[in-house]
């Protein structure tokens, strides 16, 4: 039965066929995308939260504080189910198909959600960035943009390197709630295999040896990269 | 509608119910697993790597399914063969065994880090004055433990809150399962609705995490008694 179970699932778990992604390819996707759109997004927010006029860092906060607040499971279902059940947005053309499209909604959430943690952590690492940088690039001459994409933001990313891949583990980890919304990621096609051969153990422990190896493998990288570019660093 | 936002203030009630014994769970599990990490015994200390790190690199939504879905597999199985009538289990019981079970792993880093920035010579100091090793323990080291986990467990707990909204999809009555009875039970005008009762749901939580941060803070203020503050 579990030889069954492998033979006939063993491929949507880890990349489904061409016109219909599953699997592991699914839930690479998921994570990669609201990682890099949440990440493009925080940047600009978080600097503003920082150093930005009282107007604009008060709704800021107020953003992060409800995201944050919250679970994304709610989130999820509000984007997916409440949104579109509102008859005005079904009815608005292109807004009603984009919300149709669960695969939409759900990257839609992730990368609000991933935004609204990953601003708080660059926040913290544009405050804590010593003074002494700052007078030192004024003191040369640099101002306004060119101080933040010359001096500010690349010791701040440095900072925040830690953090950040904390923030793509658990955002890997949240890509599991997918599944709830008929995405077909790999807890997805696990529930499936579970409700035709009805046996957990198979169908959900290869799910989670999947999931421990991409968060591993994720770890491992994010290790290197902060060997690479924490070295300057002292060590704990 | 009264009698949906009063099911949604009862859903909350299991969801603080459920949050609240899984955080003990966790804590005890937590203390468990940093004392066999700590520990000067390569087989406990093997266990306890293993359990952090396995448990820490698997989504806990798939833990949850994995060891829901295989207790009732056992568990039938079980009384399959005594020719017993089918048992279920009790999704409440479910909940917090598997959300203590999860966050175990995620406390016990957190107490680990906290016993080890306990400077030794406390516990030195403590056995030169003839203090047991349980009198060092509640007397000297967990309070000044409980110091530096603080903003740990604080992190965890409200991780914990948030995860309580998973815990509907094994059938638990908390708060979205309350909301999701009253959105089928409604028909707005405009398809509002759903919209309605999830913002309901959304905002308890937003309560509930909020006052948690102002009784951590509370919490973390005393702990530090006697310590000087970080300079801001």
């Amino acid at each position: 039965m579990t030889i069954d179970l492998i033979k006939q699932y063993w491929q949507s778990y880890l990349w489904g066929s061409p016109n219909h992604i599953s699997g592991l390819a699914m839930t690479l996707w998921l994570t990669v995308t609201s990682c890099v759109m949440g990440f493009a997004l925080a940047l600009p927010l978080s600097v503003a939260r920082a150093a930005g006029p009282s107007w604009i860092r008060w709704p800021i906060w107020l953003f992060t504080f409800v995201f944050r607040g919250t679970p994304l499971y709610i989130q999820l279902l509000i984007i997916y189910s409440a949104i579109y059940g509102l008859d005005f947005v079904r009815n608005t053309p292109g807004v009603g198909s984009f919300f149709k499209d669960a695969l939409n909604c759900t990257i839609l959430a992730f990368t609000i959600n991933t935004c609204a943690y990953i601003t708080e952590l660059l926040t913290g690492a544009v405050k804590a960035t010593p003074r002494g940088e700052v007078e030192a690039a004024r003191s040369l001459g640099l101002s306004g943009i060119s101080l933040y994409l010359r001096i500010v933001l690349p010791s701040a990313l440095r900072r925040a390197l830690p953090a950040y891949s904390n923030e793509v583990i658990l955002t890997l980890h949240a890509t599991t709630l997918a599944s709830t919304v008929t995405v077909s990621d790999i807890l997805k096609v696990a529930r499936d295999a579970y409700a035709e051969y009805y046996l957990p153990l198979p169908a959900f422990g290869i799910a989670a040896i999947l999931y421990a190896c991409l968060s591993l493998t994720f770890i491992s990288l994010f290790r290197k990269a902060e060997q690479k570019w924490l070295r300057h660093l002292p060590t704990t | 509608m009264t009698g949906y936002l009063q099911q949604l203030l009862v859903g909350i009630g299991v969801t603080i119910e459920v949050a609240t014994i899984s955080l003990l769970i966790a804590f005890v599990l937590g203390l468990i697993g940093a004392a066999a990490k700590l520990s000067s015994n390569r087989w406990f200390v093997l266990a306890g790597s293993a359990y952090t790190t396995l448990i820490r690199a698997v989504p806990d939504l798939v833990l949850m399914l994995l060891m829901y879905y295989n207790a009732q597999y056992l568990l039938n199985a079980i009384t399959d063969w005594l020719q017993q009538p089918q048992i279920d289990i009790d999704p409440f019981l479910a909940g917090i065994s598997v959300l203590g079970f999860i966050y175990g792993a995620y406390f016990t880093e957190t107490i680990r880090g906290a016993v080890k920035a306990v400077p030794r010579g406390q516990l030195e100091a403590a056995a030169a004055f003839g203090l047991t090793r349980w009198q060092a323990f509640s007397r000297i080291l967990f309070p000044q433990m409980m110091r530096f986990a603080l903003p740990g467990i604080s992190n965890n707990w409200q991780v914990i809150l948030k995860a309580t909204a998973l815990v509907s999809i094994i059938n638990l009555h908390e708060v979205i399962y309350a909301a999701q009875a009253a959105i089928k039970g409604s028909s707005w005008p405009g398809g509002a609705q759903m919209f309605f009762y999830l913002s309901i749901a959304a905002l308890l939580y937003l309560v509930l995490t909020t006052l948690s941060n102002f009784m951590f803070g509370y919490l973390e203020k005393r702990y530090a008694a006697g310590f000087e503050r970080m300079a801001r």
